[in-house]
């Protein structure tokens, strides 16, 4: 029998190689440099810090995160240590990932335009290899995220301002909960935005304890994410590379190879990891690898470029 | 809702069926309800409207838990009494593992909980056990008598000598035991500076140890990062870390 080559893994988002596609995605075990060096060395091909602001942040009180069985409910509140605090942790965490080969994902947030510049402006001090703009947390009423995710016009000018001082490549991590995300994707592109991670949590969603009647979250409600959202990522993951063919970390409900090889095929050039740690820890990224390498090696593909939105090219085919 | 239709993420309530005071700071809590649990592991506790902590297991079966009052939460706890309810996920983490005939456990204030845990179960395999309880002062020494009544052997020692013995450090009293009963493993529960002299100590003796360590936690389930400790996350990794010794 002939030998095999091993399926290639390698993708190259905005410019930016990675040696597999799967992202950590961000507020998932970003907290430390240590943490996110051992989430490297379990195979990830690209870790996102949890989104650091430009205040410390002690978040919402417990329970913040609860798994209701087909996927998780946050609302951890944005908890971080402030931009000070997480530059030297950046560093370090750079400092680490470097020799692994892995690419360092900076994501941030804040209440104001001027604030998502200056943070922004801050952690590329470190440098890391990519910036992600955090405009679409869910879980903070009205002061982060949904004023910017929400409407094409803040949207752009929330992503022009970090553009402006941005000089890694830079992404903008859609919201699910708007009724035109395209809309939104197309106004920050045209802002400047390198790429895209899609989705944000979806919601927010509430559970209640029917033994007590109160909503189990502190927060009441909170972004639902895990396998329970996996649809609707790809189906927006499809439509914003149907009009738009720029890199996508397509992210929601990924647990396995398969569904790394769906959101390929939906368009998405890496793809987020977050809630399906609960399953195996760290070594879910490793896990995932093998099952993404095992299809394509077992299906004759030398790449995911090969793959990666074939299910558009499908539409147009006849039955 | 026992019947099998619960979705075991989900809390589950308890009623409180004993509550009994057991040192001024510590209220031991009796639940009526069980858990298919490990010593060492934890469950997180929910009180609507007021928060969630972790909090180790003193007994699985029935559910019962040692309680510190140190904060709003646990003064929130500690007003609770018979056929009040509070609810549970869990049990979480990594509990400790029995190894070699004869065990010395120390307990560092509240770290004699899960220790009881397991020094039950290590007696029901007919294990030796002796027990190291510490604490700053005599009043404060916890579940002394809960020790002996499980056939262990116990020792005390108190920051300020107050127990009779001269004043020491659980470290040091540690080091006295370790030399004169020369176990098979350590086993601790307690604060961190103990913890980490009782990890050195465990080195320097060659002595294979199993320490529980606490740690500020929010989801309890691995994902949210906020219990590091290192590289570890103390709900997931932990809270018993294995030193191979």
């Amino acid at each position: 029998m002939a030998e095999q080559l091993s399926p290639d893994l390698r993708v190259n988002l905005c410019g930016v190689l990675l040696p597999n596609p799967l992202v950590l995605a961000s507020g998932i075990l970003g907290t430390t440099a240590e943490l996110m060096e051992r989430v490297a060395k379990n195979g990830a091909g690209a870790v996102t810090c949890k989104s650091c602001g430009p205040e410390p942040r002690a978040g919402h009180p417990n329970p913040t995160v609860l798994d209701w069985g087909p996927g998780l409910i946050n609302a951890v509140g944005l908890a971080n240590p402030g931009i000070d605090e997480a530059v030297e942790i950046l560093r370090e965490t750079r400092r680490r990932l470097q020799p692994l080969g892995v690419p360092l994902i900076a994501s941030v947030f804040a209440d104001s335009v001027k604030g998502f510049a200056e943070v922004t402006r801050r952690v590329c001090t470190v440098p890391p290899d990519l910036v992600e703009l955090n405009i679409s947390c869910p879980n903070v009423e009205a002061e982060f995220g949904r004023p910017f995710s929400l409407d094409p016009d803040a949207a752009a000018e929330v992503t022009r301002a970090a553009r402006a001082v941005c000089d890694r490549p830079l992404l903008v991590k859609l919201s699910p909960n708007v009724t035109d995300v395209v809309a939104i994707g197309k106004a920050v592109v045209a802002a400047g935005a390198d790429g895209l991670t899609a989705i944000n949590t979806l919601g927010p969603g509430m559970v209640i304890d029917i033994e007590s009647g109160w909503p189990i979250l502190a927060n009441r409600v909170g972004g639902i994410s895990g396998p329970a959202i996996r649809p609707i990522a790809v189906r927006i993951v499809y439509d914003l590379w149907a009009h738009l063919r720029v890199p996508i970390i397509g992210t929601g409900g990924v647990t396995c190879g398969r569904d790394v090889i769906e959101m390929i095929m939906a368009g998405a050039t890496a793809v987020g990891i977050g809630s399906a740690v609960i399953q195996d820890g760290p070594a879910v990224f490793s896990r995932i690898a093998a099952e993404v390498r095992d299809y394509l090696a077992s299906h004759g593909y030398a790449s995911l470029n090969e793959i990666r939105g074939l299910a558009h090219a499908r539409r147009h085919m006849e039955p | 809702m026992r019947d099998g239709t619960w979705n075991p993420e989900l809390p589950l309530p308890m009623t409180i069926r004993e509550v009994r005071q057991e040192t001024p700071a510590v209220k031991r809590f009796v639940l009526d309800g069980s858990l298919n649990a490990e010593p060492g592991q934890f469950v997180m506790v929910w009180l609507p409207g007021i928060d969630e902590k972790p909090f180790s297991l003193m007994n699985a079966q029935p559910v019962t838990l040692a309680v510190a009052e140190v904060g709003r939460f646990t003064r929130a706890m500690h007003r609770l009494g018979q056929g009040n309810r509070l609810w549970l996920r869990g049990p979480f983490g990594q509990g400790f593992t029995l190894e070699g005939r004869h065990l010395l456990l120390a307990a560092g204030g509240y770290g004699a909980a899960p220790l009881a845990f397991l020094a039950r179960r290590a007696r029901e395999e007919g294990r030796r056990v002796a027990v190291l309880v510490a604490a700053r002062s005599r009043q404060h020494l916890l579940l002394v008598d809960e020790f002996r009544t499980l056939g262990c052997e116990v020792y005390t020692c108190t920051d300020d000598g107050s127990d009779g013995q001269p004043p020491r450090l659980a470290p040091q009293a540690v080091e006295e035991l370790l030399t004169s009963l020369r176990p098979d493993a350590l086993y601790a529960c307690g604060p961190a500076g103990m913890l980490d002299a009782l990890e050195a100590l465990a080195r320097e003796y060659h002595l294979p140890a199993q320490l529980s360590r606490e740690a500020y936690m929010r989801c309890g389930i691995g994902v949210c990062g906020s219990c590091t400790c290192g590289d570890q996350l103390v709900c997931r990794d932990g809270p018993v870390f294995r030193i191979p010794g």
